[in-house]
């Protein structure tokens, strides 16, 4: 029987949070690429996109991020992919992540003021010179403050992933329950580096929010 | 080739009706506590005193800032420890309350905040009590105007909820897994689960729409907002 200090909890917590970090930086920067490629396929008005886009937002917003894990864990090995939780968690985080990513850039989209698309038009800007030059840049700023606020939610979704046996903090946790019997303590140390994981990032996103207010 | 059998989880459907009807039972029971809670805790952060305040402001930022798969291990694994025996079901109740309270607390903070001062002086000139004006001049216009982000989080707590099943608390996603492990049709026992999942989200979205303006905010003459 191995005897844990308080520090060996707190120690093996540390290192199984680095895979939550890793984790959450694998569906935040893959979800914004799938999201801003989603985002653009609508600014383009390609054929169908529009509603195919808005389809998959409430396909994504509207059921489980747990059924959503599992779906990609055991579709994919119907697929007769070898999957890792690794590719699993990834791909489902990247998915979930991209909707919400899509929907909330809409909106910072939606709120530059018409005249700007239709002063772009009237000087013949093609449609990536209008993104590249009036569109994006205005939008950038509005969206930063959001996105950043959403990461917080990205890193709590990855506790999901735990269920799919990725050893995470919050699997961490619980195989350390399992040999500690200390579910009190443990859990606590989790819920405190999740807080110590997401509360800078929250409390930043909302310095960033306060400071775009007032410069309005 | 990939083979998919639908039928061997459709003829399981009263598995999947039962937890259904539980999920919707488990978000029931925490929307009502939980907006309850919100509006407490809103009401302590917007206009109570100011210790108070601080400790509800610590406990909103601990609950926002932390999963919920960890608050519901928290409940129901942390706190026997201390002496409190709880089923997964009351268990999965407390988790969501407090979750929901927390976020439901911002969105009525936002809301209160926002009431124009002249209504509560004129409220306060006809010798109503705080207490009175609170309920009955500041809140009901407070929640009209938030309700959509109030809606939104209900239905965010109710996904939540799936998380649940790994309690063994015995809704959708438990009854998803239990068919799963009789018949190893995993796929499509989770894809008809998500599908119910969908179509609860969006019927619990139109039923609160259509609920809020009749039930909850709605009573107050609608002049003046």
């Amino acid at each position: 029987m191995v005897d844990f200090s308080l520090w060996d909890i707190f120690r093996n917590l540390l290192l199984a949070a680095r895979w939550t970090v890793a984790l959450s930086l694998i569906a935040f920067i893959g979800g914004g690429i799938v999201g801003l490629a989603l985002l653009l396929a609508r600014l383009a008005q390609w054929p169908g996109a529009q509603r195919g886009v808005a389809v998959y937002t409430q396909l994504f917003q509207g059921t489980p991020l747990l059924m959503q894990l599992f779906l990609a864990y055991f579709g994919l090995a119907l697929l007769g992919v070898n999957v890792s939780a690794w590719v699993a968690a990834g791909l489902a985080l990247t998915l979930y992540t991209s909707a919400f990513l899509a929907e909330i850039w809409r909106g910072c989209v939606n709120a530059i003021p018409k005249g700007q698309w239709e002063a772009a038009d009237s000087l013949a800007l093609s449609f990536t010179e209008k993104m590249r030059h009036v569109v994006g840049p205005q939008a950038l700023r509005i969206a930063v403050p959001p996105t950043v606020g959403f990461l917080v939610q990205v890193i709590k979704g990855t506790a999901l992933a735990s269920v799919i046996g990725f050893i995470e903090l919050t699997k961490a946790g619980t195989m350390i329950t399992n040999a500690t019997f200390r579910p009190f303590t443990v859990y606590a140390c989790v819920a405190l580096m999740y807080f110590a994981l997401c509360w800078p990032v929250s409390a930043y996103a909302r310095k960033l929010e306060r400071s775009f207010q007032r410069e309005r | 080739m990939i083979q998919l059998d639908f039928l061997a989880v459709l003829s399981q459907w009263p598995a999947l009706l039962r937890g259904a009807a539980f999920t919707l039972l488990l978000s029931a029971a925490a929307a009502v506590l939980g907006v309850g809670l919100g509006i407490a805790c809103g009401w302590a952060r917007a206009w109570g005193p100011k210790p108070l305040a601080a400790v509800v402001g610590v406990y909103v930022e601990a609950v926002r800032n932390t999963p919920f798969i960890v608050q519901l291990f928290f409940v129901y694994f942390g706190l026997p420890s201390l002496g409190v025996k709880l089923s997964p079901e009351v268990a999965s109740v407390i988790a969501m309350v407090v979750n929901l309270g927390a976020y439901a607390a911002e969105i009525v903070r936002a809301g209160i905040v926002n009431t124009p001062k002249g209504q509560i002086e004129a409220a306060r000139s006809l010798a109503m009590t705080e207490l009175q004006v609170f309920l009955r001049v500041v809140l009901p216009p407070a929640l009209g105007r938030v309700w959509p982000a109030m809606v939104s989080q209900i239905v965010i707590v109710m996904l939540g909820s799936a998380v649940c099943g790994q309690i063994s608390a015995q809704e959708l996603s438990y009854a998803a897994n239990l068919i799963q492990s009789r018949n190893f049709r995993g796929f499509e026992a989770y894809i008809v689960a998500t599908a119910i999942y969908l179509v609860l989200s969006i019927a619990v979205r139109q039923f609160l729409n259509w609920m809020g303006p009749r039930f909850i905010f709605g009573r107050l003459p609608q002049a003046g907002r």
